[in-house]
């Protein structure tokens, strides 16, 4: 609407006056006034309002990007203590399982180590009782055949002589006194059949 | 309608080119206390920019929306690429508000020279880029004089190890420098590229309406007058983009210059 009404006013209202024709470079004095006055208003609005904000922008939008570097380089290092103490954890177990492991084989030869010592001593006692049961059983053979010797050397004696010598013999112990030479090795053996 | 206006203004007796009149529209009053239509737009530009700076930024989102990353994106521009970069990262944050209410302001206030409506470069009238030359140049004498002190800040203007013959001359030409060619082209650069570049535009537009009009061939001329005066509005855009730019980056040379250790 400015538009289409002034240049009328301007044209014809106000078209000769000093101002119309004035040279352009001659300041009006309202102009230049209001010049002072919209720079000092513009100027209070954006030094109390607009530069305080957009600062602020500034300050934050830097705030929030080295926060999130921080925050980035925090979450890298808490990472890294996980990983850290993983590894540790790990290297552990492992060092446990070592340990268990070498406990085990240790423990394993010991029992087989155990076992063959018992085995060899049960061995050794059958062994043992044996041959205490062999010569137990020996003794006895040699003392009954030791009586049943002397008993027919006596017989056959006796028929050989004719008569019994048992009750004489007994006296005498010579079967006894016999056998304990014989032992000895004093008697040597003397073929009987053929000299005589 | 402008438009319309202007080149029916010429229409009775041959063709007469817009001048700078067409830059004095009074809305209410008369003379030297009226308030003129690119008053009317600066207020406006404030309004809009504290509407738009202030809604981008309310959230303060570190992942920031469309509106608030367009925002951030000025800003950036104008705290990186001009504060940080010339004055140094040690002093250049309490010159950021100044720098950034500079740029935004005589940026929407140019692009108002293409904007449909507005229609007007309110920095065409050298009233405003004067007082904001004006302000740059008490700041960056006030800063300089912080800096090295009153006595010293005139001694700094002149570079260390001069021969001493030299020193009464140079002081001149850098006093004539300080106090006067700084302020001076500073405005009058901004005050220029917006003058030249809206009656260039509307030299094209109105021109082109009166051949339109004028029947025959002409309106073929007229045509093509019209196609270059779209064309000269996007170079228009580019222009209100870099004067913007250029100002806030001089505006920080100078200060940079007057809080140096040594010129």
């Amino acid at each position: 609407m400015h538009v289409l009404i002034i240049p009328a006013s301007g044209g014809e209202g106000e078209g000769t006056g000093f101002w119309a024709t004035a040279a352009p470079i001659i300041p009006h004095p309202v102009e230049f006034f209001f010049s002072l006055v919209t720079f000092a208003i513009l100027y209070w609005v954006v030094k109390t309002k607009v530069v305080p904000r957009l600062e602020q922008i500034y300050a934050e939008r830097a705030a929030a990007i080295e926060g999130g570097i921080a925050k980035a380089e925090k979450a890298q290092a808490e990472a890294k203590a996980a990983l850290d103490h993983y590894n540790a954890q790990l290297a552990d177990a492992r060092g446990e399982a070592n340990k268990i492991r070498e406990d085990a084989r240790a423990q394993g030869a010991q029992i087989v180590a155990d076992m063959r010592a018992q085995a060899q001593s049960e061995a050794a006692r059958i062994v043992d009782s044996a041959q205490k049961q062999i010569e137990a059983e020996r003794q006895q053979a040699v003392v009954s055949l030791r009586g049943e010797v002397g008993r027919l050397s006596t017989d056959l004696a006796s028929r050989i002589v004719g008569e019994s010598l048992h009750d004489e013999a007994r006296q005498k112990g010579i079967v006894e006194r016999f056998l304990a030479e014989l032992e000895a090795g004093e008697i040597a053996p003397v073929k009987i059949g053929k000299d005589s | 309608m402008s438009i319309l206006a202007l080149g029916m203004e010429g229409g009775g007796e041959g063709y007469t080119p817009p001048g700078v009149g067409i830059f004095w529209e009074p809305l209410i009053g008369h003379d030297a206390t009226a308030i003129t239509r690119p008053v009317f737009l600066a207020v406006l530009s404030v309004i809009l920019i504290s509407w738009f700076l202030l809604a981008t930024t309310k959230k303060r989102a570190i992942v920031p929306s469309k509106g608030q990353m367009a925002t951030e994106g000025v800003y950036g521009l104008v705290r990186n690429g001009i504060a940080k970069d010339l004055i140094g990262s040690h002093e250049f944050m309490r010159f950021v508000p100044l720098l950034f209410t500079m740029f935004m302001l005589i940026l929407v206030n140019n692009l108002f020279g293409v904007l449909p409506f507005t229609n007007y470069p309110t920095m065409s009238r050298i009233g405003f880029p004067l007082a904001l030359a004006l302000i740059i140049w008490i700041i960056f004498h006030i800063v300089g004089m912080q800096k090295h002190g009153f006595f010293g800040y005139w001694k700094s203007l002149v570079p260390a190890g001069l021969p001493k013959g030299m020193i009464p001359a140079i002081f001149i030409l850098e006093l004539i420098t300080d106090l006067f060619t700084r302020p001076v082209t500073l405005g009058l650069r901004l005050f220029g590229n917006m003058f030249a570049g809206h009656i260039l535009m509307a030299l094209f537009i109105a021109g082109g309406w009166y051949m339109l009009q004028s029947g025959g061939v002409l309106v073929v001329a007229g045509g093509v007058t019209w196609i270059f005066a779209f064309v000269m509005t996007l170079f228009e855009m580019l222009v209100e983009f870099l004067q913007a730019y250029v100002f806030t980056l001089l505006a920080a040379l100078y200060i940079a210059g007057a809080v140096a250790d040594s010129h």
